[in-house]
């Protein structure tokens, strides 16, 4: 049963050094807060997951917590490359990052595999393609009762799930909604759930069939207003375009990149102090 | 007609030109960037029907502006519903939902397979690009797909480093032994021309010249000896309504983007 805690508390207790880690949200709902408090709290050695690899793992590779990184779409969108994920793969800084590259099609099946509690997945997909070339866990299964040759990858099973959401009530069911990405299928996949929300409420006022996660398969729930910024959250408020080009800059060059994590990170001691500093960039218009 | 294609830039001919071979009613799955902004101009022109499917969830999108991401909440919001991501592909894709697949790419060989992953080598590159995401998938099941990219002999190469998504794979009927679904490419639209397979060595000739443009400069931009159909047409000219549909749509875009067009580099 999920306990609602501090974001600082639930990180520190439910994310290990070397673990296997799901930080997931397509675009909407990234949770970046949880991100900046894992490069806060010096975390190592992680195996991250995600199909948009986004800033949000720009930003752990570059800090040195991954030492691998499974993904299906590794860029900035709509903007360009993520230069600490490239400097990373291509340069070996800050540490020579092994890397496991898969589809999104492969990525979504193997987060239902995982949720399912199956060994691997079956898709109709790779055919031609160069990827199980250089990705040895990407295999072929003949079906049983066709003879058609299929796809098979394994499945994803985080040790720890991260999601952010809209809301939750005091019992810690979320509730969740717009675009919904892989978060219920990789909450399910995962030993420890952390979810982050925009507000807790007493009561989630939903609908029948509304993307619900009763608090029985979490194990903390955190309060962190606008914790998915610079992406955004449905109904509170849009995704931070300006950002996602202003990364482009800082994330460029090794030092620029080590003096914003130094000031926006390490030098605040939570996710709402660096929104300050965000909001007073902003109005000085010195980003 | 006061505007043409050949007054209009090269990024809004090969978008207008693109949009053209979108079909009304079709279901299409779009990828971000040019085939978006190509979609979404066919949509608010002559295929008002068009249903648009973003990877990220949205079913029968219509946006008010271009979306910079792929789960923009634009497209959410104006969507007839919004579905997970695993259920787009295993449904929606693989399901045989997808009428046509649209998009993009890095560079391309003469049977239309794409690179979106690597220039150079896998294990060591020289460029390292954003990858799959969606279009092994797309390529390999949507019931026929449109590519659009510029033309350069760069991106339209002897040989691919790396093939990320399947066209014809080696030409002739390679692709039915691969075995996959969809039929495949049926035209590449570049800012010089449109190529489409030749029927049975499915070899991409060009069978459309803009107006204005030479078979040298396509043969200057192209890494292989480039072949012409027979018949090479002209394209048509842009309509007003086309251009101003376009201008329009990039307009609102940059203002709700702030100044960034949801072209990815």
């Amino acid at each position: 049963m999920a306990e609602i805690t501090s974001l600082q508390h639930a990180i520190e207790h439910l994310v290990h050094d070397g673990d296997f880690v799901a930080l997931e949200g397509f675009t909407h709902l990234i949770p970046f807060a949880a991100g900046h408090e894992i490069i806060r709290q010096r975390k190592s050695g992680l195996t991250l997951v995600r199909m948009t690899p986004d800033l949000i793992y720009d930003q752990l590779i570059g800090a040195g917590c991954a030492r691998k990184l499974i993904f299906s779409w590794g860029g900035n969108p709509g903007v360009g490359s993520l230069h600490r994920f490239r400097d990373a793969v291509e340069a070996g800084w800050p540490v020579q990052l092994e890397i496991e590259e898969r589809s999104h099609a492969d990525l979504a099946n193997a987060y239902v595999a995982g949720a399912s509690n199956l060994p691997f997945a079956v898709m109709r997909g790779y055919a031609g393609c160069d990827l199980p070339t250089h990705n040895l866990k990407i295999r072929t299964i003949t079906c049983p009762f066709t003879g058609e040759q299929l796809a098979a990858v394994p499945a994803v099973r985080p040790d720890v799930t991260v999601i952010h959401a809209q809301k939750a009530d005091r019992r810690c069911n979320v509730l969740l909604w717009g675009i919904l990405g892989v978060q219920k299928e990789a909450v399910l996949a995962a030993r420890r759930v952390i979810v982050t929300v925009e507000e807790i409420v007493d009561t989630l006022d939903d609908w029948p069939n509304a993307c619900i996660l009763p608090g029985w398969v979490i194990d903390a729930v955190c309060e962190v207003p606008r914790g998915a910024t610079p992406s955004y959250a449905h109904g509170y408020y849009a995704r931070d375009n300006y950002f996602y080009r202003a990364w482009d800059g800082i994330s460029r060059s090794r030092e620029s990149f080590v003096e914003w994590v130094e000031r926006h990170i390490h030098e605040v001691a939570t996710f709402s102090e660096y929104l300050s500093i965000l909001d007073a960039e902003s109005a000085k218009g010195t980003r | 007609m006061k505007d043409s294609l050949s007054q209009s830039t090269t990024v809004e001919r090969m978008t207008i030109a693109s949009s053209r071979l979108l079909r009304d009613g079709q279901v299409c799955f779009v990828g971000i960037g040019l085939p978006s902004t190509a979609a979404n101009l066919a949509r608010l022109t002559h295929a008002p029907n068009v249903v648009l499917i973003y990877e990220s969830g949205p079913i029968g999108a219509r946006p008010h502006v271009l979306p910079l991401s792929i789960g923009d909440g634009d497209l959410a919001e104006t969507a007839d519903t919004v579905v997970s991501t695993p259920e787009i592909f295993r449904y929606w894709l693989q399901g045989g939902r997808i009428d046509i697949g649209f998009l993009g790419a890095a560079q391309i060989d003469r049977f239309a397979n794409i690179n979106t992953t690597v220039i150079g080598k896998y294990s060591k590159p020289k460029i390292r690009l954003p990858g799959a995401g969606g279009a092994p998938e797309i390529a390999g099941s949507a019931k026929e797909l449109l590519i659009i990219l510029r033309q350069s002999p760069r991106a339209f190469v002897e040989k691919l480093d790396f093939v990320t998504s399947v066209g014809f794979g080696e030409g002739g009927d390679h692709r039915e032994r691969l075995g996959l679904p969809g039929h495949g490419p049926r035209a590449v639209v570049t800012d010089l021309c449109i190529m489409e397979p030749e029927a049975t060595t499915r070899e991409l000739t060009v069978t459309w010249l803009y107006e204005g443009v030479s078979r040298d400069q396509v043969i200057a931009a192209t890494g292989w000896p480039v072949r012409f159909a027979a018949d090479v047409s002209v394209l048509g000219s842009a309509t007003e309504t086309e251009l101003a549909t376009l201008r329009d749509l990039q307009h609102r875009t940059n203002v709700a983007h702030g100044g960034m067009i949801g072209e990815a580099s």
